[in-house]
């Protein structure tokens, strides 16, 4: 159906957290300018698989990884790669918001001032008010620029710290439950923005609402227990799953 | 009575009223304990707390009380005749007190039965000798009137203790019985025995605040006292510090400026030596060790906390100073000759700095472990490098910790004594030069204050004054860190 080429492909993954096998020969083919919703219940690893894929797993020291993952057919665990430049390219937004203390001109000009995009003021300020404005937060936020992001509302802060992983122009955009702490007005304009976002990205959401997956993705993987149980079409996967758990999973009968 | 065996009597009735309490309690309810109001143990808790504390509160302040008004009875009992000549009738009273203490020892070993003790007339009977026999020692013979005052300091003594006696033990039995008395399925022990709680809380916390008044006042009047004798604006602005010790301190210069620079100029030295080690250790440990280096070397770090001050002070004096007089001094490894001994601001900055390092790094290294760990993932998420982390998010997050560390190093460093007297000298200068010898103001409070100085002179007053201006000092940088903490403390939460 979709003809959009693959941006991420992982094949027999495995995760270890030291004795713990988290991850079970996962294989998934995550598609460009798609919104792919990893759904399961709490501790079925897709939040763990979601890390691997800007080796974010890393910074843990029990965590072990193996098997391959390609973005652009290029192996992200290559000795080669440096892990800096793979979350450049990937961002991450967090299930709890967390600006840095510093203001919100400041957390948005974080990345791309690590990474030198903007050649002088004037660039990076254009950048700013551009990641601001695609995060839709410009409108509230431009008048008090240099007000600490930690004084912002609780939605506010998700979409700054959306603005802040868009300002660095990356490939693949990890959303890992991005709407928990949110409410449901703050829980739609952030739905509304992923969906603008899949324009240029590949965005990989995590989330424990079926409607949100149903609502927000193309493609749907149902993981338990540290399986990736079913993979397909959003539509697919919530109206006629090939598995009897998929099945029960979103039917409310596990989970 | 011995004031111990009343309070363990009173403390036995206590315990035996907790026990009976509650055995009283649960009979009320017949067994059930559901039926009651609090829990058995809290009509206990009443019953002993209404039995001892305010027994033993009388009993505290009779003992507090008793001596004073004993002591002011007595000492009208003194004639001036018998006032030695420059002496003070505080001196005879404590005689009166010592011979009366002597009695009672000599009574105990059997020297004397109590019925001499008590009747003895120093006309008819060598006291001095009969006591030296069983050990007491008085210096001069005994006056008559003096005799006769310890004796009746012995005897309204002795009323004293049996009266307190009397009314702790019938203060004891009627919390006892009232408390008892009290006890139904109704009452609401639990909530007295929480008064009760509360009220030793609050007892607590206003201890320590009162000390502290205590102390600002011991040092503020005799502050005021060396500001009668010395005027304020030579102390404060003053820039020669030479106190002469002849002649009650009149022609002492008090100049408290090249102390003050003195304290500055090696606190400095001291912090440029464990802000920056101290901070990168910390960064160290909290950021790159692993969970085993980390547990070894924490504590290592901390060690250097428990080391007695004396004993920097040696290594201060022994080792680093003459090592620097090597490489600063005549005919050093540098050829330079800045350095002429080894007390010097450099020897004392350079030790104190070594002290310090664990107060900064294990308080920063709370201080950086306390940044939420979301505060890293973010940052590593966008793709900064670890090292960018911690210099762009990690410490500018954990900075109002970090200044209160160092803020808290730095009072620790101006009132640090020890290590100035055996590393710095003695000498007070105003000089720039950090390898001559300069010393701080407490290591000049201890020097004015050890010897026979004469407490009303300006030599020996002027310590309370460098007392009093180095308080304020410290009390102004602990402000001023809390002040810190506070306004940004809660940034990243």
């Amino acid at each position: 159906m979709s003809t959009n080429e693959i941006k991420i492909s992982a094949k027999d993954v495995q995760v270890y957290y030291g004795e713990t096998h988290a991850i079970k020969d996962v294989s998934v083919d995550i598609e460009d300018k798609t919104v792919t919703a990893f759904i399961g219940p709490s501790g079925c690893g897709k939040s763990t698989f979601l890390r691997c894929i800007n080796r974010m797993n890393d910074t843990i020291d029990v965590a072990r990884v193996e098997g391959e993952i390609k973005l652009d057919d290029e192996d992200i665990y290559d000795k080669d790669v440096d892990p800096v430049q793979l979350r450049a390219k990937v961002g991450m937004v967090f299930q709890k918001p967390n600006p840095f203390p510093k203001s919100i001109y400041d957390n948005v000009a974080y990345g791309p001032k690590i990474h030198g995009l903007a050649k002088n003021k004037a660039e990076l300020d254009q950048i700013v008010e551009n990641a601001l404005k695609r995060a839709a937060l410009w409108d509230e936020a431009k008048d008090r620029l240099q007000a600490p992001g930690t004084g912002l509302s609780g939605g506010q802060q998700q979409r700054l710290c959306i603005a802040r992983a868009v300002a660095t122009e990356p490939e693949v955009l990890l959303m890992d439950e991005p709407c928990s702490a949110l409410d449901p007005i703050a829980t739609a304009q952030v739905e509304e923005l992923i969906d603008e976002l899949k324009q240029n990205y590949s965005v990989v959401i995590v989330t424990h609402s079926m409607q949100q997956a149903a609502r927000v993705s193309q493609k749907t993987a149902f993981f338990h227990l540290g399986n990736l149980v079913e993979y397909g079409e959003t539509g697919q996967i919530f109206t006629n799953p090939n598995d009897k758990r998929t099945e029960s999973y979103i039917t409310g009968r596990i989970g | 009575m011995q004031p111990f065996w009343l309070v363990t009597i009173i403390v036995v009735l206590a315990l035996g009223g907790f026990l009976l309490g509650r055995m009283r309690a649960l009979q009320s309810a017949e067994g059930d304990a559901r039926v009651l109001h609090s829990r058995p143990n809290y009509y206990g808790a009443n019953v002993f707390m209404l039995t001892a504390v305010p027994s033993l509160i009388v009993v505290a302040l009779w003992m507090v009380f008793q001596p004073v008004l004993i002591e002011a009875n007595v000492s009208q009992m003194i004639p001036d005749r018998i006032v030695p000549e420059g002496g003070s009738k505080g001196l005879v009273m404590s005689d009166v007190r010592r011979l009366a203490d002597g009695l009672d020892v000599a009574v105990a070993e059997g020297a004397l039965t109590a019925d001499q003790a008590t009747n003895i007339r120093a006309e008819f009977t060598n006291i001095r000798e009969r006591l030296a026999e069983v050990g007491v020692v008085l210096g001069s013979n005994v006056e008559a009137e003096v005799l006769t005052a310890a004796q009746a300091y012995r005897a309204q003594s002795a009323t004293g203790a049996l009266l307190m006696a009397a009314a702790g033990l019938s203060l004891a039995v009627a919390g006892l019985g009232w408390s008892l008395a009290r006890i139904g399925v109704g009452f609401r022990a639990r909530n007295a025995v929480e008064t009760g709680m509360l009220a030793l809380l609050i007892l607590a916390a206003s201890i320590a605040i009162l000390t502290t008044i205590g102390i600002l006042f011991s040092l503020l009047f005799n502050t005021i006292e060396f500001f009668r004798i010395y005027p304020a604006a030579d102390f404060f602005f003053g820039t020669t510090w030479a106190p002469s010790f002849s002649g009650r301190g009149g022609d002492s210069e008090l100049g408290v400026l090249p102390l003050l620079w003195g304290t500055f100029y090696i606190s400095l030295v001291a912090l440029l030596v464990a802000v920056p080690i101290g901070l990168f250790a910390a960064i160290y440990l909290s950021e790159y060790a692993s969970p085993t280096v980390r547990s070894v070397a924490k504590p290592l770090i901390e060690v250097l906390a428990g080391i007695p001050t004396i004993v920097y002070g040696l290594f201060a004096l022994l080792t680093v100073g003459p090592l620097l007089v090597g490489v600063f001094g005549r005919d050093g490894a540098l050829g330079v000759d800045w350095m002429s001994g080894g007390t010097a601001v450099m020897t004392a900055g350079l030790v104190m700095g070594i002290m310090l390092i664990p107060f900064v790094s294990s308080l920063s290294d709370d201080i950086i472990n306390a940044v939420p760990q979301a505060m890293r993932d973010g940052s590593l998420g966008l793709g900064a490098t670890h090292s960018e982390t911690i210099r762009k998010v990690v410490l500018p997050a954990a900075l109002p910790g970090i200044v209160g560390a160092i803020l808290l190093a730095a009072s620790r460093a101006i009132g640090e004594t020890m290590i100035v007297v055996l590393g710095a000298g003695a000498a007070a200068r105003l000089d720039l030069n950090p390898f001559e010898a300069m010393t701080t103001v407490t290591a000049k409070i201890v020097s004015q204050l050890t010897g026979d100085a004469d407490f009303s002179s300006a030599v020996a007053l002027v310590a309370f004054a460098l007392g009093t201006t180095l308080f304020v000092v410290t009390l102004g940088l602990n402000v001023l860190a809390l002040y810190i903490v506070r306004k940004y403390r809660e940034q990243y939460e």
